[in-house]
């Protein structure tokens, strides 16, 4: 057998920062990121949707990048810097969702809010259309998209008017 | 979640990937490369694979360059989508990639999984085929280059064990003029109904598409066509059109008679912009 870093498909504990805390977690090989998060930490901001890559709704940063937690191995994450909805309470984003009223149900928002909360930190001068393509990344059953956009748009707005490089 | 059990091995070299897969194949482990692995985590989760073992390439250094070497480009299987097309060292492959799933998947997904992908699209080749490219593949009896006409045809054709590495382009293809046209039913994120990719080379465009057949495609002989100055633009796409290497797809994203109307106008636009 080749020596390198292997998990089998008994459990395993990983580790990985979680909103600035190092926590363990035990996993199967085969336990994507999102499970990991939700059954095994006990974060259920980031929601199960789809489950396939397609609805955005558990979308979490991977060192500062959006991530479809469903479509990433929980194992992939180890020793790496996570960010979900949990740590990400008193963010403009979040602050400019709840202002603009820009969800109905709210199933789709924490996917929503870490997105552009990430966008916003990628980059800070995303025009509309850099906004708009990022948008497409997550689905809203309820339709809220033109607050949502509202929403989004005014954090930038406040971004760069506070004089903010 | 995922409703089997399976291996995950991190190797940090072409020679150590290669080694796992063939000691876990003596082992009936029914192992599988893993890259992004959007779609190994999405068929596994249907049940539609059942890897006993992944073994997941992104540590390996050289699957990671996105690098000049002389006037060669050279671009790591691992490199996501999104990173392709931040960085733009091709444009019209940006453009491709930009056009596949949104922009968090495209976070996840690699060059070498779309082309590798079991999803029937794989926009990425499309550049690749126009120009040319090589493809670096690794396996059991060592490292190959292998142009990209020779190994993909319909789908990647890898022997068991075989992994890409790298695909490497020469620049002079980069600064070529060129087209990329996607087309979807509704919206901007989905699947196509038809993907039309052309450069112009030497005064003549080629051509390579996705979602019009069940498979993507380069064909010299509609190439042969749509360059023909004798006939009017309108007279080369309808025998372009008669030349299509396999019945067109007729699906719920559009019907036979719907694609040919799509691809023909996709095709008439193209060569107006390219002056063809």
């Amino acid at each position: 057998m080749p020596p390198m870093e292997f998990f089998d498909s008994a459990t395993y504990s990983i580790q990985f920062q979680v909103n600035s805390e190092w926590r363990k977690v035990r996993i199967r090989a085969a336990d994507t990121l999102l499970d990991a998060l939700r059954e095994g930490l006990g974060l259920t901001g980031s929601k199960s949707g789809c489950d396939n890559g397609d609805c955005g709704t558990c979308t979490i940063l991977v060192n500062g990048l959006p991530i479809k937690s469903c479509i990433m191995l929980a194992v992939e994450a180890d020793g790496q810097q996570i960010t979900t909805i949990e740590g990400l309470t008193n963010s403009p984003m979040l602050q400019a969702f709840a202002e603009k009223q820009a969800f109905q149900c709210g199933y789709c928002t924490p996917g929503f809010i870490v997105n552009c909360h990430g966008l916003l930190n990628i980059l800070p001068d995303a025009d509309d259309e850099t906004i708009r393509i990022w948008l497409e990344s997550n689905i809203c059953r309820c339709t809220s998209y033109e607050e949502i956009r509202e929403a989004v748009k005014s954090v930038f707005l406040a971004h760069s008017t506070d004089g903010v490089p | 979640m995922i409703p089997i059990d399976f291996e995950y091995y991190r190797p940090a070299s072409i020679s150590e990937a290669v080694e796992s897969f063939q000691y876990l194949s003596k082992h009936k482990k029914n192992p599988m490369y893993y890259g992004g692995g959007t779609e190994i985590i999405t068929w596994a989760r249907t049940n539609a694979i059942h890897p006993g073992a992944v073994i997941d390439i992104k540590l390996i250094p050289e699957c990671n360059v996105m690098d000049f070497a002389g006037n060669t480009l050279v671009l790591g299987s691992c490199i996501t989508l999104s990173a392709l097309s931040m960085v733009n060292p091709f444009p019209l492959l940006s453009e491709s990639a930009t056009g596949v799933a949104d922009q968090t998947a495209r976070n996840k997904i690699t060059l070498g999984g779309s082309i590798c992908g079991r999803i029937h699209f794989r926009e990425a080749v499309l550049p690749l085929l126009l120009a040319d490219s090589r493809m670096v593949i690794a396996g059991s009896q060592g490292i190959r280059e292998v142009p990209i006409h020779d190994v993909f045809l319909q789908q990647m054709r890898l022997a068991v064990g075989e992994f890409i590495v790298q695909v490497n382009t020469d620049r002079k293809y980069l600064s070529l003029p060129f087209i990329h046209s996607k087309r979807r039913q509704i919206g901007n994120v989905g699947y196509p109904l038809v993907t039309l990719a052309a450069l112009k080379k030497d005064n003549r465009i080629r051509t390579a598409f996705s979602g019009v057949c069940a498979f993507p495609f380069r064909s010299l002989e509609i190439e042969q066509v749509l360059n023909d100055k004798a006939l009017t633009p309108t007279e080369r796409v309808d025998q372009a059109i008669d030349k299509l290497p396999a019945p067109v797809l007729n699906d719920t994203e559009g019907s036979v008679g719907y694609r040919k109307f799509v691809l023909k106008q996709t095709i008439l636009e193209a060569l107006s912009k390219l002056g063809g």
